[in-house]
């Protein structure tokens, strides 16, 4: 009779987990069959009644019964289950070339990032970081670097003076005299910061600019040192395939005097437009620092040598970022700055 | 410098085309900005003789031209130009022509008038307008020699020329001349230096000082002048080639004498002027300085005001022309002008700086003056011009000149002129000899060149050199004034040399990059707003001083303190800034007007206040920030002013601040770490904005950068997680609206205890919920234990504890209670 009965059950489950389609269905199932009122549940609980042989006879079967009726279920589960997700991803596919959330971080200035960059490659090869005032005196801006009294680059029409002693830095370069006044060799440092020249604002020209100076002094520093650094620095910043080439030319505060060139960068050499048709880029000015500048600050210059350079940095973000107007820099529209991230 | 390379040719010797002539010069030192290619491209013109002109029919400005090219038939050619005539020679463009810079002549009909080519003007043959002779500068270029009628014009002519144009550097004035570039290229290629002819043939009878005295009253402005009498002057057209060489180096030809001075100034890079000896009353020179105030027309027809430090060239009674400038209208060369003295001076250059810059007046002799001239080239120069007027039959040269060289010294020959056997050697003023160390050379340079090898560099540049033991013992030709000392001589030998020689090798000194505080804690702030979404802008150090009246800053404050610069672009730039807020505004409302629907930007840069004479000012590093537009709000501004100040470990206070004239009364803020103020924020009041064209709400903060940098902690240590559960409860409290939310978060610290973790703000409500003049205030209150999980009864205890606290001290009661 019990027999009988355990079948039935199990042929019910059968046909309602056939039946049912979701979780909460197939739960139902349970609930009804093997729940604490469920009809497995009480055929168990009668047996309590039967004599200990049927008991035990009976009992392995229920005990069949509810371990098929068990696995039944886990398997409706895990079909169901998997149903549902799959409704649900369909009901929830989103379009995914839709926009993202409107996360918005800001950046830096390209000046910024471009002396971030050129310090980066400094310090990489031990250079230091410093910094100077922007208005200066006119011994360190000028006349420590051996510029001479009548030079006319002293002149108003070419600097900008708060007083007959003061003035806006025209160059990072006084930064070499505080240097060497404050210390001794060795001095390994670079400088970048704002400079200043009479100039009215066009595509070309900025009264405010900014110019990362170098300076190296120590025993045994050669021009050859001079190349080599120089060299190493274009080729980070610009590519390894650059080519650099050095010219003489004239400042006062170094002797012999050059300006680097390097092949440029967008044709290789060959002339475009970046590079006027010439194949060269003018990158920056250098040379070994003279003997009146380290005398300024006590240096011993038969002991030390040393060399020194100097490089616009708006001209090398222009380079870079093919920006054409230096003025961009300075208005901050935010479609121009924002361009940079 | 414009250089015609067949002129350079005349001097020395080299073989290179013209693009590796120029990559050779720029590495030994001669920078070009480019090449003018005469002739470049230009096809089919030819020699034409006019045969006859008439005018068109059907046109009362356009002729038309019968023209003899050397075919079977002559050409009818149209023109507008007025200035043609029958016989004259004229550069005629064949149809099928091109013109240098590739314009190509078509056959074509002008008002029904067929024309079979063009007629050309200088200028259509590549010449600027400024050096076009002004006979023909309006129209067709007349020739003035007969040339074969049908032969190349551009061969004929010599116009297929290349002229390099140098950048020359300040310190080389020598390069201002033809002889000074051979020279350089004289040492880069190692070619042979020729010098021109200065040989005078004269003519006896006459002497020099019977026409003239010379008086220097300013020996310190004045180093040398010596002046040369011509006599019987026939003033003409100069030959084409004379022309052609000023033309090429920009400058316009006048007539024989002017155009000969002109020559022997680009020839040897030193000045010269002609007077008319008419004019020279007295037969006295005087070079003396003007009277303040005195008024003097120059050449070119104006009148100027002169200074008493403005060194005049006079005779017994009139100032004749500026020294060093340009010659006076009242002695300028006549078409009959028949004695001319030539005067070769050296000024001094500070002297013509300062007058050129008064004057306003920049002249190809102010220039060179300015850089420097060398006394010793004024006598060779003043006899080249004598032997060009010779060579040009302009005029008889008399004998001997009145040379006053107040430096002279007979002592010792200048060993370069006196290579050039100059009459004039013998008064030369000697020179120290510099001594240069072989090993310093190479110390420097990273090279090992010998003694011999370092002398064959400078001898290419016409230094006398004489080796010792170890040191090379040298005398630079007397126009190099840039040699100094043992440097300046390593880098004369390293250019020659070759930089590109140089190896390239990196220092081996061992040092360790290192970067201020300052700058790290700069860099941190960046971070940090970037990532709140700000972008950074750059704005001028130097700003309007009205910024601080827009922002209605006090006038005792620190911002009014303004270092003035003496010389400012204009107003708008005239001090220095005292604060990144106006600066930042100007930016917001730049982009308000440019349609940018929202900005969110900072500033990090130098304040600079005025630290009284003698000293420099104080620089101070701020940062700005300012936001419109989007989510811009006063709490958003808030919250990234926190994520700053918790960043840089600072603990700060916020206070309204109700009165600061360019802030929105009701929404500003002074921020403190302890009593010092760091910052003030908020939004701008409209009135303010409005100054900068901004019709949007607008929230700026103003902090002072260097004070959170003095502040900063940005050390971190562990806080250990915690290991029991928390007890969260929600309140919200209903107060008067004047309580603030610091009043009540500091009631419940000090009621709470030390169970209580954290307590948060999370809503503020005011409105028709509830009473008029109060506000809820929903705080999130989180209790914890470090020892223990907490029961519900111990957090109720101190939960209520605080509740009461609120209600006796701030009259708070629980809303929905």
């Amino acid at each position: 009779m019990q027999n009988t009965q355990l079948s039935a059950i199990l042929n019910e489950a059968k046909a309602q987990l056939e039946k049912a389609v979701s979780r909460s269905e197939t739960d139902e199932v349970r609930v009804k069959l093997l729940g604490k009122k469920g009809k497995l549940t009480e055929i168990l609980r009668s047996m309590g009644s039967m004599s200990p042989d049927d008991r035990k006879k009976f009992g392995k079967s229920a005990n069949e019964a509810r371990a098929e009726i068990e696995g039944l279920l886990a398997r409706k589960f895990e079909e169901v289950k998997a149903a549902e997700h799959a409704l649900r991803f369909s009901a929830e596919t989103v379009d995914v070339t839709e926009p993202g959330a409107d996360i918005r971080i800001g950046v830096r200035h390209p000046i910024t990032l471009t002396i971030d960059e050129i310090s980066r490659i400094f310090m990489s090869m031990g250079f230091s970081v410093t910094e100077g005032p922007e208005v200066e005196t006119v011994f360190n801006n000028f006349d420590a670097l051996n510029a001479a009294p009548n030079h006319p680059s002293r002149e108003l029409t070419d600097t900008f003076y708060i007083t007959g002693d003061t003035l806006l830095r025209t160059q990072t370069s006084p930064v070499q005299i505080r240097t060497l006044m404050r210390r001794q060799p060795p001095i390994k440092v670079i400088a970048p910061g704002r400079c200043f020249r009479v100039d009215t604002a066009d595509a070309t020209h900025s009264p405010m600019f900014h110019q990362v100076e170098g300076l190296l002094v120590d025993e045994d520093v050669t021009m050859s040192d001079l190349k080599g650094a120089l060299d190493s620095f274009a080729k980070r910043m610009f590519g390894a395939d650059v080519r650099t080439r050095f010219r003489p030319h004239f400042f006062p505060f170094t002797e012999p005097s050059a300006e680097m060139d390097m092949s440029c960068f967008k044709c290789g050499g060959k002339g475009c437009r970046v590079c006027k048709g010439g194949g060269w880029i003018e990158i920056l000015g250098c040379g070994m620092v003279h003997p009146n500048v380290l005398k300024v600050g006590g240096v011993d210059t038969e002991r030390y040598t040393g060399f020194a350079f100097g490089m616009g940095v708006e001209r090398i973000a222009m380079l870079r970022h093919g920006v054409d107007d230096i003025r961009l820099f300075y208005e901050n529209d935010m479609r121009f700055i924002e361009q940079f991230k | 410098m414009l250089v015609p390379l067949d002129w350079l040719k005349e001097y020395v010797d080299f073989e290179a085309d013209t693009d590796v002539f120029c990559e050779r010069m720029i590495l030994s030192g001669s920078n070009t900005e480019g090449i003018r290619r005469y002739g470049a491209g230009a096809k089919k013109i030819i020699v034409g003789k006019i045969i006859s002109v008439e005018k068109h029919d059907d046109s009362d400005h356009l002729i038309v031209a019968k023209v003899d090219v050397g075919g079977v038939s002559p050409l009818q050619i149209v023109t507008g130009a007025p200035n043609v005539n029958a016989g004259d020679f004229v550069p005629v463009a064949l149809v099928g022509g091109v013109l240098p810079g590739g314009v190509k002549i078509k056959k074509s009909k002008l008002r029904g008038v067929e024309s079979e080519g063009m007629l050309c003007s200088a200028s259509e043959l590549g010449f600027e307008d400024k050096v076009i002779p002004v006979s023909h500068k309006d129209g067709i270029w007349i020739l003035e020699k007969e040339y074969d009628v049908g032969a190349d014009f551009i061969e004929a002519a010599g116009l297929r020329a290349d002229v390099v144009d140098f950048e020359i550097t300040p310190n080389r004035p020598d390069c201002l001349s033809i002889i000074g570039m051979a020279r350089e290229t004289s040492a880069t290629f190692d070619g042979k230096l020729s010098y021109p002819n200065t040989k005078i043939t004269g003519r006896h009878g006459n002497k020099a000082e019977d026409f003239v005295a010379v008086e220097v009253r300013r020996p310190e402005l004045c180093l040398r002048y010596i002046a040369r009498v011509i006599t019987d002057v026939k003033i003409a057209q100069s030959p084409w080639w004379l022309k052609k060489k000023l033309m090429m180096s920009g400058m316009r030809p006048i007539n024989n004498i002017v155009d000969i001075t002109n020559y022997v100034m680009l020839e040897y890079g030193h000045p010269l002027h002609a007077f008319d000896v008419r004019t020279v009353e007295g037969g006295r020179i005087v070079v003396d300085t003007a009277v303040e105030g005195e008024k003097f027309t120059t050449l070119d027809g104006v009148e100027r005001t002169m200074s008493a430090d403005t060194l005049m060239i006079k005779d017994a009674v009139k100032a004749i022309g500026v020294a060093g400038v340009m010659g006076g209208l009242n002695s300028e060369i006549e078409n009959d002008t028949r004695t001319i003295l030539i005067e070769c001076a050296a000024f001094k250059s500070d002297g013509i700086r300062l007058t050129a810059r008064k004057l306003g007046l920049r002249t190809e002799a102010s220039n060179r003056y300015e850089k420097g001239i060398s006394p010793e080239l004024s006598g060779e120069a003043v006899d080249r011009v004598c032997a060009l007027v010779e060579q040009l039959g302009a005029g008889y040269v008399t004998e001997g000149a009145v040379d006053v060289y107040p430096e002279r010294n007979a002592r010792a020959a200048d060993a370069f002129f006196t290579n050039q056997a100059s009459k004039y050697a013998a008064v030369s003023v000697p020179r120290e000899r510099i001594k240069l160390r072989i090993e310093r050379v190479n110390k420097i340079l990273g090279t090992s060149l010998g003694l011999a090898e370092a002398a064959s560099y400078l001898r290419r540049l016409e230094m006398d050199v004489v080796p010792t033991e170890d040191t090379l013992d040298v005398l630079p030709p007397s126009v190099r004034l840039d040699i100094a000392g043992e440097e300046d001589l390593i880098e004369e030998i390293a250019r020659i040399y070759g930089y590109g020689e140089l190896a390239v090798t990196l220092h081996k000194g061992a040092a360790q990059a290192e970067r201020s505080r300052s700058a790290d804690l700069r860099d941190l702030a960046r971070d940090i707003l970037v990532a709140a979404g700000l972008s950074e802008i750059q704005t001028y150090s130097f700003v309007s001083p009205r910024g601080v009246d827009d922002l209605g800053v006090p006038a005792t404050a620190k911002e009014r303190r303004f270092v003035r610069l003496m010389n400012p672009l204009g107003d708008e730039n005239s001090v220095m800034r005292t604060m990144l807020l106006p600066a930042m505004l100007e930016t917001l409302g730049r982009n308000y007007a440019r349609n940018n629907n929202r900005a969110a930007a900072f500033e990090i840069g130098n304040t600079f206040f005025d630290n009284g004479a003698g000293r420099l000012p104080e620089e101070r590093i701020a940062l700005s920030l300012g936001m419109y537009g989007g989510d811009a709000d006063f709490f958003r501004l808030k919250g990234i002013l926190e994520e700053l100040f918790k960043r840089f470990g600072i603990k700060v206070s916020y206070e309204a601040e109700r009165d600061a004239a360019a802030w929105h009364p009701g929404r500003c803020a002074r921020v403190f770490a302890g009593d010092t103020p760091l910052c003030i924020f908020g939004e701008i009041n409209p009135d303010a904005a409005e100054r900068y064209g901004l019709d949007a709400r607008c929230y700026a903060a103003d902090i002072d950068m260097d004070g959170i940098v003095e502040r900063a902690d940005v050390t971190r240590y562990y806080t250990p997680l915690p290991r029991y559960p928390a007890v969260e409860r929600d309140i919200a409290l209903l107060v008067k609206d004047d309580v603030t939310v610091k009043r009540i978060e500091d009631v419940i610290r000090k009621a709470a205890g030390k169970l209580l973790e954290k307590v948060s703000l999370f809503d503020v409500y005011k409105g028709p919920q509830v009473a008029e003049g109060k506000k809820s205030a929903a705080f999130n209150l989180i209790y914890r234990s470090p020892e223990r999980t907490l029961t519900d009864e111990e957090v109720g205890a101190e939960h209520n504890k605080m509740l009461s606290a609120l209600e006796n001290e701030l009259g708070a009661v629980l809303r929905d209670s």
